[in-house]
């Protein structure tokens, strides 16, 4: 059934109206905030110690956390469609846990285990390993509540494309590793990037596990969403709109890298050639039907 | 030389898709794996590439055991029914992949590449992607890259299946063209008795996992081991134990001892030929194949009572295994078909 007219404006103001209340209007008051008085105050708020501590700290957790996570999730995902075995649905219910469980529950059992009292914590501090209140902890916070996207994105990418272009290269010589670079990595590469924009847009704006976790030591164990509520509870508006502003442009920029490699690619692999009629083949002069 | 397979078991969970299969694939033939769906064919072929581990039994290519030989050793060329194109990559890229595995350098990589382009008339296309190509096109792409790496054996799994009758046609005259230039021994799998028949110069016709019978379209045709043989190889009709083909049911207008009754129920006319059919005494439904002249020659039509001659005929005793000679003098054979180790040579 296509809708008439009249109900399809109704439907595209309401959904365009739903969005524009429910995102554009808080992240647009937040612009809107933070540059009232210029540019000068939000630089200014940005470039304090402190300020920068937060910024290169949430950089640093994206540049360990989705490296892993990535490798983890192809694996996984590997595992998962390309190997049938029977632990196979307790991996896969393993693998969402991080969803159902709120980060700061997250957050709450690493200080279980990490902690003075906890099942680590006592060994790894004997072998002078601090991980609560420190950047290893923050690591394993964020590793954590970031870790199903890549497999999630890449889990139907690969089963979709099925087995048979990995055999086609198999038959072809080429071993497992060569097989896996050369076939199934290109083949799979738009889940993979997916994935990674959404753990990196993850591990950008963690705050629950890692608020536990890092004690949010200014200047030390702070990372930028800490950091912009900090200042919030501070009543320091300017540097928590600036560090809310600047938390938004790192999500934007990574979304934007992905669409420019996409489109990279995409113009790569459609090509100028338009697609004309079959060459005959000699032995009927015919031309394939298309 | 060739291929052997030897006692080859394969089971999925309940389903046995091969059952002490034997087969005999000499050294540059062509042969054809016929079967319907669900026969172990497109099993067998995969067993032969490596791609399907054996439960038992034995793969020997060319003298050698490659039983225990991962595919990417085997050395056999694979055609998919669907392609299998590396779509991220141009139709150079797709024939090249064996070549680079190989490390050839890259002026002797875009020479090979470029031969067999021409061989199998795609040069021009390729820069292209797959997705610009059509199924015919594709299929070709898919056939130079596996024949790059010069296999030992080419093994092509429903090759044509996905395409159209036209563009399945030309392609079967063009694959049977390539094997008398490249002589390299070829195993192609298709449930069609036609394409089998048109293509290939030996035939091994399967069923729930066992061989039936192999040999000749001739050796098939004239002289089929069993009831399913005769039945999946050309038309049949069936007379109580009796089994004819429509083109050896004689249409006369004057009963004699060996002519039975029968009704004209419909005439059809498929151009050249006619198709008439007939319901008997007992309500047997039976066809007869007729050819335009013949029929204007009878003046059939249709509630029209005349007498059918069966020529040859064949039964195939309970087990349907051990042919019968009946009516004229057909000596049909007893190829194959022994029941204790299903075994064909080819």
């Amino acid at each position: 059934m296509t809708p008439t007219k009249p109900a399809k404006w109704g439907l595209r103001s309401l959904a365009l109206g739903y969005l524009g209340l429910l995102l554009l209007a808080p992240v647009g008051m937040i612009f809107y905030k933070t540059f009232e008085h210029g540019l000068g105050p939000p630089i200014e708020a940005m470039t304090s110690p402190d300020a920068v501590h937060a910024i290169y700290l949430t950089l640093l957790m994206v540049a360990i956390a989705v490296p892993l996570n990535t490798l983890f999730g192809i694996g996984c995902a590997l595992l998962l469609v390309r190997h049938q075995w029977k632990g196979n649905a307790v991996l896969d219910g393993i693998i969402n846990l991080p969803f159902a469980i709120s980060p700061i529950v997250v957050g709450l059992s690493l200080f279980l285990l990490y902690g003075n009292d906890g099942w680590f914590g006592p060994t790894l501090s004997e072998w002078g390993v601090q991980v609560l209140f420190s950047t290893p902890g923050m690591v394993l916070a964020s590793v954590f509540v970031s870790l199903p996207f890549v497999v999630r994105e890449v889990v139907p990418v690969l089963q979709e494309i099925g087995t048979e272009q990995e055999q086609a290269a198999s038959t072809l010589g080429a071993n497992g590793w060569q097989t896996f670079w050369r076939v199934t990595l290109p083949a799979i590469r738009w889940g993979v990037a997916y994935g990674v924009v959404l753990t990196t847009a993850r591990v950008l704006g963690e705050f629950g596990a890692v608020t536990i976790v890092s004690g949010s030591i200014s200047g030390k164990t702070e990372t930028l969403p800490l950091f912009v509520a900090k200042a919030f509870e501070q009543f320091n508006e300017e540097a928590a709109y600036a560090g809310a502003i600047v938390l938004a442009l790192l999500a934007l920029t990574t979304l934007l890298l992905m669409s420019i490699g996409g489109r990279k690619t995409k113009a790569q692999a459609s090509g100028p050639i338009p697609i004309t009629g079959d060459v005959p083949i000699s032995t009927s002069n015919a031309k394939e039907g298309s | 030389m060739g291929i052997a397979v030897e006692g080859a078991r394969k089971r999925f969970g309940d389903f046995q898709a091969l059952d002490n299969v034997s087969i005999d694939v000499p050294d540059g033939s062509l042969t054809a794996l016929l079967g319907p769906s669900g026969s172990g064919k497109s099993t067998l072929l995969r067993a032969i590439a490596g791609l399907e581990t054996l439960d038992a039994g034995q793969v020997v290519i060319n003298g050698q055991d490659a039983t225990a030989t991962p595919a990417q050793k085997r050395e056999v060329g694979f055609v998919f029914q669907h392609y299998a194109a590396f779509k991220h990559m141009t139709v150079f890229g797709n024939v090249a992949f064996g070549l680079k595995i190989r490390k050839w350098d890259k002026a002797k990589i875009s020479d090979r590449v470029h031969e067999l382009l021409r061989l199998v008339q795609l040069d021009g296309l390729a820069e292209r992607y797959p997705d610009q190509l059509s199924g015919g096109q594709r299929q070709r792409m898919a056939l130079a890259r596996a024949l790059a790496v010069e296999p030992q054996v080419l093994l092509l799994d429903e090759p044509f299946g996905a395409l159209d009758a036209k563009v399945r046609k030309d392609l079967r005259t063009w694959l049977r063209r390539l094997h008398d230039e490249m002589h390299v021994t070829t195993i192609f799998v298709t449930h069609d008795q036609e394409e089998a028949m048109d293509v290939a110069e030996q035939l091994v016709v399967m069923n729930e996992g066992r061989v039936e019978q192999s040999g000749t379209a001739d050796d098939l045709y004239d002289h089929p081991a069993n009831e399913f043989v005769m039945s999946f190889v050309g038309e049949v009709n069936r007379l109580g134990e009796h089994f004819v083909r429509p083109h050896d049911m004689e249409v006369v207008l004057d009963p004699d001892e060996r002519t039975e009754e029968a009704m004209v129920q419909r005439i059809v006319a498929l151009g050249f030929e006619i198709r008439v059919e007939f319901v008997l005494g007992d309500g047997t439904e039976v066809w007869a194949q007729l050819t335009r002249s013949e029929l204007q020659k009878l003046e059939l039509r249709e509630g029209q009572i005349v007498h059918l001659r069966p020529g040859q005929t064949k039964s195939f005793n309970g087990d349907g295994s051990s042919p019968d000679r009946q009516g004229a003098s057909t000596p049909s054979g007893g190829q194959g078909g022994d029941d204790a180790e299903v075994s064909a040579a080819v």
